[in-house]
């Protein structure tokens, strides 16, 4: 199972410093970000291609939530 | 709608945003607001207290409408592009007390991050140590945020909770409209409006209601938040919020010169103290408030608009800051510092020192 950083209910801007703290543990790989607002997604978007990783997808979830998944080679 | 939700995300979209407030923020100056306070989310929301009687500062009292128009914008935008999340519940006493002290913070220093942008673009040297304040405050915020500082996860709610500080703006607007006399018995206020001096000062309803309005829709869809913009400079290194902050300056400088509303200097300036110390440690408290509460106050109005309980709570705490503000002498004036206004500063610092150590969470 991918690692996982679920930011869900943390307000900002939580939900980019455990994403940065995530990046910075891997070094590279993959991992997945939950949030549950457009506000972290977009903030969570603008990391990635600050720290050079790549958001391979975005999911939509049931509660109108997001699922990330970043990775760097 | 998702070209448009797309381009409000971009670099241009928020500098176009910036740009777009501190052209409006002037113009408000040139169609009856005070000078150098086309805007200021702490200004209004203390008028509105003093309206409301929580406070007794004769020229300062008036309801504003630019924010009853903040949090309408946004709640527009917010259900416009699919996105009312109700939601509260993360330490809402400890946002109140952030409300309640970052509003203490910035009236020593007379103003929020909008009018210290402002004040700064109409000339006033003063604002520069208010702005260096509010960076020192964010950057010891995001200290504590690096050291594992959070309030905690909120929770989903009920619909009629992200509509409660909307419908609180909407009665609010309803006193504005008919000034309902219920002091004494239904003879006299509140509802209390200045005669004199910034609080009678002040645009066409209208004209300040849309302006709000407009401003609430494009802030909620850009995220424009001032303290955020300082924060992820220090803590990411990223600057597209600084870019929409930036782009406010730059404009509202540029409509002051066309307008003829620059007027350089220190001493003399409009709503304006020249004692630089507690300018800086007043938007210190403030700044550092805004970062342990995750917003500037327009930001907070915006947040409150999309459903956030939270975010609404911190606005009430301002409020009564606000309040507690005039009553105690402790906010400022254009002859100096309140009489208790360092000690009230001091006194927050404290408090936010024992948020920012205590709240702390090892795992989430």
């Amino acid at each position: 199972m991918a690692e996982q950083v679920d930011a869900r209910g943390l307000s900002c801007p939580q939900p980019v410093i455990l994403a940065h703290q995530k990046m910075k543990e891997l070094k590279k790989g993959t991992f997945e970000v939950m949030v549950d607002t457009d506000t972290s997604c977009e903030n969570i978007r603008r990391l990635a291609k600050n720290e050079g990783w790549e958001v391979e997808e975005t999911k939509k979830t049931q509660d109108s939530g997001y699922v990330l998944i970043l990775r760097k080679e | 709608m998702s070209n448009l939700k797309i381009f409000f995300g971009t670099r241009l979209g928020i500098i176009s945003v910036g740009a777009f407030i501190g052209i409006l923020a002037t113009l408000l100056q040139k169609w009856g607001n005070p000078p150098n306070m086309g805007i200021c989310v702490a200004c209004f929301e203390r008028d509105i207290a003093g309206a409301l009687g929580l406070h007794r500062a004769a020229v300062v009292q008036y309801i504003r409408p630019e924010i009853i128009g903040f949090v309408f914008g946004s709640l527009i935008a917010a259900y416009a592009f699919k996105e009312f999340r109700p939601r509260v519940g993360s330490a809402p006493i400890v946002r109140f007390i952030l409300g309640f002290f970052a509003m203490i913070g910035a009236l020593v220093f007379l103003g929020c991050p909008w009018r210290a942008l402002l004040r700064l673009a109409g000339g006033d040297g003063n604002a520069i140590f208010g702005l260096a304040g509010l960076a020192a405050g964010v950057a010891v915020g995001v200290l504590f945020l690096k050291n594992g500082y959070n309030l905690g996860r909120n929770q989903k709610t009920y619909v009629s909770v992200g509509w409660i500080l909307p419908l609180i703006m909407a009665t609010l607007f309803a006193f504005l409209i008919f000034a309902p006399l219920m002091g004494d018995g239904g003879k006299s206020g509140p509802i209390f409006f200045s005669e004199k001096g910034p609080g009678s000062m002040h645009a066409p309803i209208a004209i300040s209601l849309i302006i709000g309005l407009a401003i609430g829709f494009l802030a909620q869809r850009t995220r424009f938040c001032t303290m955020g913009a300082l924060r992820d400079i220090v803590l990411i290194r990223n600057f597209h919020l600084a870019s929409g902050v930036f782009a406010l300056l730059i404009a509202a400088f540029i409509t002051n010169l066309i307008l003829d509303q620059f007027h350089a200097g220190f001493s003399g300036q409009p709503a304006a103290q020249t004692n630089q110390l507690w300018n800086f440690l007043g938007m210190s408290l403030a700044g550092l408030a805004f970062a342990l509460a995750g917003g500037c106050p327009g930001r907070q109005l915006f947040m409150a608009g999309e459903g956030d309980g939270d975010a609404a709570i911190f606005v009430l705490g301002m409020i009564v800051g606000a309040g507690f503000s005039h009553n105690f002498s402790l906010a400022s004036s254009p002859a100096g510092v309140g009489f208790y206004g360092p000690h009230a500063v001091i006194i927050g610092l404290l408090v936010c020192f024992y948020v920012g150590i205590t709240m702390r969470e090892k795992t989430i």
